[in-house]
This record gives structure tokens, sequence and C-alpha cells, in this order.
């Protein structure tokens, strides 16, 4: 389990240690012992505020949806804050191409406002249902654009460039969160390359079964217990 | 049938990782509502997912903010589901969707009779019956958008504690609103009633105490109904802090 690093510690001259040691003292704050629900925490509505907020409160996001629902702007204002670094972060890493990524997530936040009334808080955190919006978004447009005329040759791209990137970047090392880092770290390497081709690329499981020349069944296999394994790491409850 | 349910069961974690083709979706989908088990694990998957999702967070650049603000001004806000309609019969949702309406509807039948009662009994009297056909006039274009067949009911709950409810037809283009609990206002003030066309609100009658009243003006581009407090005679705009915000059931 990661500690806080004592103060004054060296820093190794890695350009991006002084922003994992802060997540990395972020995320042991929250989750003090292995296994530890994330304790509810006053939501800091900051402006340039980056992620973080399923580590924030959870009935304190609930609070300011329930306001949204009744047409606040200023609560959706406050969502806004809180929401968007992570729906701009989801769909930048799956539809890749920075000015849609822009419009969609544009798309996802008003769609927000749209549906606030139709949030339930007895079937998730405000987080999970804004993220689940954003990740179906987000891989509606790329298969879409796959759909199109050019299919096959946007196929080509795509293999193409997720290739790039399994050699080129594996992807989780770019991951803010230390803790994220550490569970997918847990996981096999068919788990870890099946969760994060589907969720981080938006791929199907056919074409992750593809991609990675494995038999679909196994595929299936492996993409649920890496979820599983990484719920179970990240201590997540509904 | 067994064999196939055992095996949707295994497509959660896909599902929630929206790695599933679309026929594949659809059939999980629609098992889900008799899946208990299914809804939680896709429950704890998607908040899962979540934690992928803000372990990628990045800044949107900062004008992405402005337009989003700007844009859900002209945006209307869908209603809240009715809870408890896992069924996935479309019927049961109308049917619910209609109970409203209806038992609006016979409230308001039952004081379209005591208009006709008042009607009757101030014969003699040229002004009461007047005043008698206009509260008939007003309910009968109550009673047309409660009975209108694209009727669409929401609820709310103003800042005072009244509850509210607005039906409104989009073929009709025009709205109804009931309070219920709604406290007297001070003397020398009233409730007045708002559209929201976009940011600019207005004037759409008045409510003076518990009961139904047709909203004045045309709800096809407003986007929410308001309730104010506002000075005996009403105002041109609002002067107090909204009552009540609440969006046109669509």
């Amino acid at each position: 389990m990661d500690t806080p690093p004592p103060a004054g510690r060296p820093r190794p001259p890695i350009p991006l240690v002084t922003a994992v040691t802060a997540a990395a003292a972020v995320t042991a704050a929250h989750a003090p012992a292995a296994g530890a629900r994330p304790v509810n925490q006053p939501l800091p509505f900051g402006p340039g505020r980056t992620g973080r907020a399923s580590h924030a409160g959870r009935s304190d996001l609930a609070e300011v949806m329930a306001e949204v629902a009744h047409g606040d702007k200023q609560a959706f204002s406050l969502l806004y804050d809180a929401l968007a670094p992570l729906v701009f972060g989801i769909v930048i890493r799956v539809v890749r191409d920075r000015s849609q990524s822009e419009e969609v997530a544009q798309e996802v936040m008003i769609d927000l406002w749209r549906q606030a009334a139709r949030y339930r808080s007895d079937a998730g955190s405000v987080t999970a249902w804004a993220a689940t919006i954003a990740h179906r978004r987000a891989v509606d447009r790329v298969r879409s654009a796959q759909a199109s005329a050019d299919r096959e040759q946007a196929q080509a791209a795509r293999e193409h460039q997720t290739a790039f990137d399994e050699v080129s970047e594996q992807v989780e090392t770019r991951l803010e969160s230390e803790q994220v880092r550490r569970c997918m770290r847990g996981l096999t390497e068919l788990q870890r390359q099946a969760v994060s081709l589907a969720y981080y690329r938006g791929l199907t499981y056919r074409e992750v079964a593809e991609a990675l020349r494995t038999p679909l069944p196994t595929i299936k296999t492996r993409m649920r217990d890496g979820l599983i394994r990484l719920r179970d790491c990240m201590g997540v409850t509904t | 049938m067994k064999q196939d349910h055992s095996d949707l069961h295994t497509l959660a974690a896909a599902y929630a990782l929206n790695a599933l083709d679309p026929a594949e979706r659809q059939a999980f989908g629609d098992h889900l509502p008799q899946c208990q088990a299914c809804r939680e694990e896709v429950a704890e998957f998607e908040a899962t997912a979540a934690r992928l999702a803000d372990a990628a967070a990045q800044n949107p650049p900062p004008m992405m903010k402005q337009h989003v603000m700007a844009a859900v001004d002209g945006v209307r806000q869908l209603p809240p589901r009715v809870p408890g309609t896992t069924q996935p019969a479309g019927a049961g949702r109308a049917l619910r969707r209609r109970a409203v309406p209806l038992a609006l509807a016979a409230s308001v039948v039952a004081a379209a009779s005591f208009a006709g009662l008042a009607a009757w009994q101030n014969r003699q009297s040229e002004q009461f019956q007047e005043r008698a056909l206009q509260a008939e006039r007003r309910l009968d274009d109550v009673s047309a958008v409660l009975a209108a067949p694209d009727a669409r009911t929401a609820h709310g709950r103003a800042g005072n504690g009244a509850l509210t409810t607005v039906v409104a037809s989009e073929r009709q283009n025009r709205a109804v609103f009931t309070a219920a609990g709604l406290p007297a206002p001070a003397a020398g003030m009233t409730y007045q009633l708002w559209l929201d066309h976009d940011g600019t609100m207005s004037p759409a009658g008045f409510i003076h105490r518990d009961g139904t009243v047709l909203l004045d003006g045309n709800t096809a581009d407003a986007g929410a109904v308001g309730l104010t407090l506002e000075p005996a005679g009403g105002s041109p705009r609002p002067t107090t802090a909204p009552l009540l915000l609440m969006a046109l059931p669509t």
C-alpha cells in the first residue's frame, strides 16, 4: 500500500514524478489501508481541478445533482467543474482526435443537464453515471465513423494505431491515479490488455479478440475476471 | 433458454465496458430488468470503469465551459422516469403517465359542475354570469390540455413546500399548472407564474390558491415554468427569487 511520502523526501529526477507523487499522496490520504472505502470528503470545487471526482464526496455531488435536476444553472456550473475533466479525459482517450473529442465532451455535458432528473442515486454514484454516459458517447462516435463509407480504411488506421500504442506506450503508464495503476499491475497481461483496449480504445470484445489474436471466449472471460479483480483491488462499492 | 441466460450473465463486464455488438447489447439490456444480480454487477463494473475514467481525467479547454453553459440555456430537461418502471412494457408507463392528467381531469369536471351551478344561481346577475362563463371557458381550456393525447406530466416542489404539477401538450403548445399546499401569500403579494424562454421570463398568469390554472402564453419554445411571489397585480419580470423553476415535461 502506498504511504504518503515523508516531507522533504528527495525526488528522483524523472519529469513525471512530481505529478505522480502528488497523485499518490491524494490517493493515500483517501484510502489509508488496502481495501478501505474512500471516506466521503467535501468536494473541492475549484477551477482547474483535474479528476479525482470518484474520491470526492458522493453525497455532495448527489445533492448538486438534485439541484441541477430542478434546472439550477449555478448547481450545473459546479457539476461541470466536478465532472468535465473526467468526461473530457475518457472521451479523448477513446476518440483521440482533439476537436472531435471537444465536440463529444460538450454533447455529454449538455446531456448530463438534459438527463439530470433521470439520475438515480440508488443505481450508482454521479461520477459512475457521468462516466458511463461519456464512454458510451465516445464509443458511439468512434463506431459510427467506423460504419461510414470509409469503414475499412478507418478500421485499418485504427488497428495500426492500436498496435502502435501497445508497443510505444503502455496505456496504463500514463494514468494519473496511482491506485488505478497499481491495480492494473495486479492483472495478468491478457486481462489488462482486454480491459484497456475495450475501455480506453473503445474496441468491442470481438475487435479485442482479433487485435490480441486470442479466441473470443477467452477474451470474454479475461475481460470479466480482469474487471472483477480491478473492482476488488479498488474497493469499489456502489 | 437457461443456456441463453447463463451466457448472458457473463456479458455484464463487456456491457459495462461498452464492448458488446449492438445486437448483444440489446439482448443483455432486455435481460437486465429481470436480473437483479446482473444489475448489481453492471453497477459495480460501471463504478470500476468510472475509476478508470477518473484516472485518465484531463482538463478540457476553458472555452468549453462557456459553450456548454450557453447551450444548456436552450435545452429542455427531461422529466424523471417514473420510479419502479423497470418493467419493459411501455403500456405500464403510458398508463401511469396518463393517470395524473385523468385524476386532475376528474377534479376539473367537478369544478366545472360547480361553475355551471354558479351560472344557474346567478342567472339574474349578468356580472356573475359573465364570470361564471369565463370560469367555464378556463376550465374548458384546462380540460383540453389535460385530455390531450400527447399530455405529459412533471412534478416539482416549490421552495415554500407546495407540491406542483405541470401538464403540457406539445401539440397544443399549452400547459396547465397545479399547486397543492400553497401557503397564503403575505398581504399585498401574489403568486405569479412565468415561462422561461432561454433564460428570459415572460409572465404566464397567476395562481392565488391551491388549484389548477392554464398558463398564459405559448409553451412551444419555453423550457421551464417558474413561480415567484410578486407585489399584487404582478410584475413584468420576476422581482424575487423563484420559488420554483421546473422543466416543462417533454
